[in-house]
């Protein structure tokens, strides 16, 4: 009863999000704000675990070919695959979850706690609008954030072939180049376009419906990131059974 | 002026407000006081509309909130200043911005209006050169006073502080209670203060309104409050030591 309940306020906050917009000049000072927090304070993160894991995976796929028959470009074309297709929209939203998620729920929750977002609303103030709606617009240009990971994935991917002595440097290239099918890349951007959704308006419910003190702000942190990881984990198997298969 | 009619507020099936009625005064400091869990924070929010009362009615000047559409109601606030508790300051802005605050988004003056209007605000709070402090950087007591500014530099008409001087040292919160009845004459608004302070009572409170689990048990001046014999009043009033002791001294000299 009390996930039905949790599933109605949602949907109503995201209505109330949409209605009665904040001061133009300000929503605008308020989403560069958010760009700031959100996504350039994340491109850091996202490089260095996009670059090195795209090296694993290709190390990993390396060392598995054991039999002749299997041409070099494989470890390339396997890099591209694993790297768009799952881990840099699946697996960096993950990681978003725990970093932006949950400075998300953590600064709406504070804000809750020490009765500032009353103040907003005594201000007469849409207060979910001036909140959650710039994290929403923000968070759009978290494709740019997947882009770089693809890129850095790969590349990643092949300095270790290369430098590792796993692949001549043509072969990974033509791996890359092989088989390409640009629906797939429609496939990766819809569902990262998913997970920003979520990525931006799970942890805000968490952090705006939150009671209590300090201590409740964590716990609601740490709710935050787990519903946000299993909402994406659920919503990627939807969204490749209807795309993919 | 603010008419609270008949307001009755629960929470599942505990009843918070039972039958509150009441007027607060324009140009007046009304103060709503009474022990923890009486039901003042609770009345302070039906006043400002963070709660909906299940029944009565609370008039602003001549309109009942309850009529009110959305609009009206966000027009309401825009004449409400509030002081929060804990201050209720922004955390990611400074202290101008913070001031700024209500004047960037309800009204359209240039940027060096509001920032004249900022430092008249601050400068009539007693603060200069905090601008660009952030409120983590400065005391409760300044943060209040910042809370105050920002409360007064849109010209409210209505101004409410909950319990404006907890957690501050006596002279500070005298300090507060001071400026708040200076501010509520000055700018003749209507100012409701919850306490249950009764340094604030003596100082400034024009009208006294005590709570009793959830009703009004007594109404009158602090002049009024040493003179009732009513025993929820003597009972509250002269729960401390300090005033037990005035009370005796009272009462020796007849």
């Amino acid at each position: 009863m009390k996930y039905l309940q949790d599933i109605g306020s949602y949907f109503l906050m995201l209505k109330k999000v949409f209605g009665s917009f904040t001061k133009r000049s300000v929503l605008k000072h308020l989403i560069f704000k958010e760009i700031d927090d959100l996504i350039i304070g994340s491109l850091g993160i996202v490089a260095f675990i996009s670059f090195f894991v795209g090296g694993v995976v290709a190390i990993q796929t390396a060392l598995n070919m054991d039999n002749p028959i299997i041409p070099e470009s494989l470890i390339g074309f396997a890099t591209r695959q694993s790297v768009i297709l799952e881990f840099a929209p699946t697996f960096i939203s993950i990681i978003m979850a725990g970093k932006v998620g949950s400075f998300i729920t953590s600064s709406i929750g504070s804000m809750r706690v020490t009765e500032q977002i009353d103040a907003l609303e005594v201000m007469g103030i849409n207060s979910l609008n001036y909140l959650v709606f710039p994290k929403i617009v923000a968070l759009m240009f978290y494709p740019f954030v997947i882009i770089l990971s693809m890129f850095l994935g790969i590349l990643g991917g092949w300095v270790a072939a290369v430098y590792g002595g796993f692949s001549s440097s043509a072969a990974f290239i033509e791996g890359v180049q092989q088989d390409f099918i640009p629906y797939q890349l429609f496939y990766a951007f819809f569902k990262t376009c998913v997970f920003a959704f979520i990525l931006a308006t799970v942890p805000s419910w968490q952090g705006f419906y939150m009671k209590g003190g300090a201590l409740e702000v964590g716990k609601a942190s740490t709710n935050s990131f787990v519903w946000t990881s299993v909402l994406i984990i659920a919503s990627n198997y939807i969204i490749t059974q209807l795309l993919l298969s | 002026m603010i008419k609270v009619e008949d307001v009755h507020k629960s929470f599942g099936d505990e009843e918070i407000l039972k039958g509150i009625t009441t007027k607060f005064d324009k140009g007046k400091t009304n103060l709503i006081i009474g022990q923890s869990g009486s039901g003042k924070t609770v009345l302070l929010k039906c006043l400002i509309g963070l709660f909906k009362p299940e029944q009565g009615r609370i008039y602003y000047e001549e309109n009942a909130i309850q009529d009110m559409d959305d609009e009206q109601q966000r027009k309401l606030r825009e004449e409400i200043g509030m002081l929060f508790q804990g201050g209720a300051l922004f955390d990611s802005m400074n202290i101008e911005e913070n001031v700024m605050f209500p004047l960037r988004m309800f009204t359209k003056q240039k940027k060096s209006d509001m920032v004249a209007r900022v430092n008249e605000v601050l400068k009539r709070v007693n603060l200069e050169n905090v601008n660009k402090k952030f409120p983590a950087e400065i005391s409760g007591g300044m943060q209040k006073r910042v809370s105050i500014a920002r409360a007064i530099v849109n010209k409210p008409k209505f101004l409410f502080c909950d319990e404006p001087n907890s957690g501050l040292d006596p002279k500070t919160a005298t300090l507060i209670d001071t400026l708040i009845q200076e501010i509520t004459h000055e700018y003749d608004i209507t100012t409701v203060v919850v306490t249950h302070d009764m340094n604030s009572v003596m100082e400034i409170g024009e009208k006294v309104v005590l709570l009793k689990h959830g009703k009004l048990v007594w109404q009158g001046t602090n002049q009024e409050i040493f003179k009732t014999d009513n025993e929820d009043v003597t009972s509250f009033v002269y729960s401390s030591d300090l005033f037990k002791k005035i009370r005796e001294v009272q009462l020796k000299e007849g």
